[in-house]
Parts: structure tokens; sequence; C-alpha cells
């Protein structure tokens, strides 16, 4: 690869396409808009946890057949995982420099975050209806 | 250009410092624990659907995982699940009163450091207090 000093390419020509470009403030305010939102609702999930330790098996269905504590449990499961998604993306993109394990890393990050998504989602949805 | 080709001829120097050099302190503690809790935190919600799934597939796969949440093992598991989300929980809204220009202070960011040390592991036993409680074992 040619030095800057010997490169007749511009200095943007040479850093475009190497990082995350534009996105940073988007990033930034929806990580911390989640993070807002998982305080209250962090609260309600560990009282929801705790009040169900060791229940019997019809007491935890009939909780969240309850729509607001679906409603609520759906609004904390998607809110924390797209909250880990963005957060662990920030960590790959700061420690892990090879493109290869870079790319791989990332597309892993999206994908485990929208199965446990969905999973939970659809969990949660037959409990309710 | 001789010169370009001396440039390239990386000098012996020493390493910049990393962790285990710098002394401790609570502010650094505190940044490496709320990625670490976060990460953790992630993997976390695998237990998180396998009590909403098990909920939803019937009472045997509750019975499942009950006992799974029930064993010694379990147990420590969801103890470390307990530390990790309070701190990051904790940390994090102190990570808000920092992005709002807030607390960065080296007197009082050490402060608010220990308090969020010390509330984790208050919240922790509360916690754990409360749940006993709540299945009767107290």
């Amino acid at each position: 690869m040619a030095t800057p000093k010997t490169s007749l390419r511009t200095p943007t020509a040479r850093v475009r396409g190497l990082g995350a470009a534009r996105k940073g403030t988007g990033h930034f305010i929806a990580l911390r808009t989640l993070g807002v939102a998982l305080a209250p609702l962090g609260l309600w999930f560990l009282w929801a946890v705790i009040s169900h330790a060791g229940a019997p098996y019809a007491e935890t269905a009939a909780f969240f057949a309850h729509p607001v504590n679906a409603g609520l449990m759906l609004a904390f499961v998607v809110a924390a995982l797209w909250h880990f998604r963005l957060g662990f993306e920030e960590t790959i993109l700061d420690y892990v420099t090879h493109e290869g394990w870079k790319v791989a890393a990332l597309i892993a990050n999206t994908f485990f975050s929208v199965i446990v998504t969905l999973a939970c989602v659809l969990a949660i949805l037959k409990l309710a209806l | 250009m001789a010169d370009a080709t001396a440039s390239t001829r990386r000098p012996e120097r020493p390493l910049s410092p990393h962790l285990q050099i710098y002394r401790w302190s609570v502010t650094m503690f505190s940044s490496i624990f709320h990625r670490f809790t976060g990460i953790g935190l992630g993997v976390g919600t695998l237990a998180v659907a396998w009590w909403l799934i098990a909920a939803a597939v019937g009472p045997a796969a509750y019975a499942d995982f009950a006992a799974a949440a029930g064993h010694w093992l379990g147990r420590l598991v969801l103890l470390g699940f307990t530390v990790a989300f309070l701190f990051h929980l904790l940390n994090g809204v102190r990570h808000l009163f920092w992005d709002s220009g807030l607390g960065f202070e080296k007197p009082t960011a050490r402060f608010t450091g220990w308090l969020v040390v010390a509330l984790t592991g208050i919240l922790t036993v509360a916690v754990w207090i409360a749940a006993y409680a709540t299945m009767g074992r107290l």
C-alpha cells in the first residue's frame, strides 16, 4: 500500500469506508434513549423476577397472561436486546481490528439479538393471547 | 527517498503502559466493569428467553427451568446476573449524568464510582433476601 507521502489520493479517499462514519450520533442517541427506558423497565423486570422466585408454572403463566405485564415484558425484552446490540457493536468496533473477524462479529451480534428478541416476543405473545 | 525507508524501520521503544502497569482506581474499574457486565447481561438474555419460552411451552418445560434455577450452580449464575444487572443499571445512570456534562470532577467521579459499588452490594443482598422471602424460605 502506498504511504501517504507517495500517494496521490486525497486523505478523504484513503479513510473513506474504513469506519462507521456518519451514523455515530444516531447510534449514541439510540443507546442512551434505550438506557433511559431500561432504568424503569429494568426495575420492573427485577420485581417481576423476584416476585416469581420459586413460583409454580400456573402463577408465572397467569402473570404474563395479563396484558399490562405482557406489554411491559415486551418493552423490556426489545429495549434490552436492542441496547445490547448497539453496546456490543461499540465494543466490537473498539477491539476487533481484523476486517474479516470484525464483519463476522458484527453480523453474529445482529443475528443473536434478533433471534433472542423474536424468541422472547413469541413466547410472551403465546402467554398473553 | 532515503529518509522514507528509514522511517519504515521501527526503533526499539518501550510500549505504552497498559492495564497491568497502572495502579487500579475505582473510575478505571467501573469503566471496564460496565462493558464487562453489559456483555454478561447480553448473554444473560438467554436465561430470560429460557424462562419465557419454558412458561410458554408448558408445565414440564417450566419444571426443567425451575430445576436449573434452583440448582446451586444455577443460583450462582443468577447471583452473578444480579450483580451485573444492578451494577450496569446504577453505573448507566452515572454515565447519563456524564453525557449531560455533570460529575466529571475527579473527587465527584471517584465518589459516585464507590457509591455505585456500594449500592450494587447492598441492593444485591436486598434482592436475594426478597427472593428468598417470596419463596417462603426466610
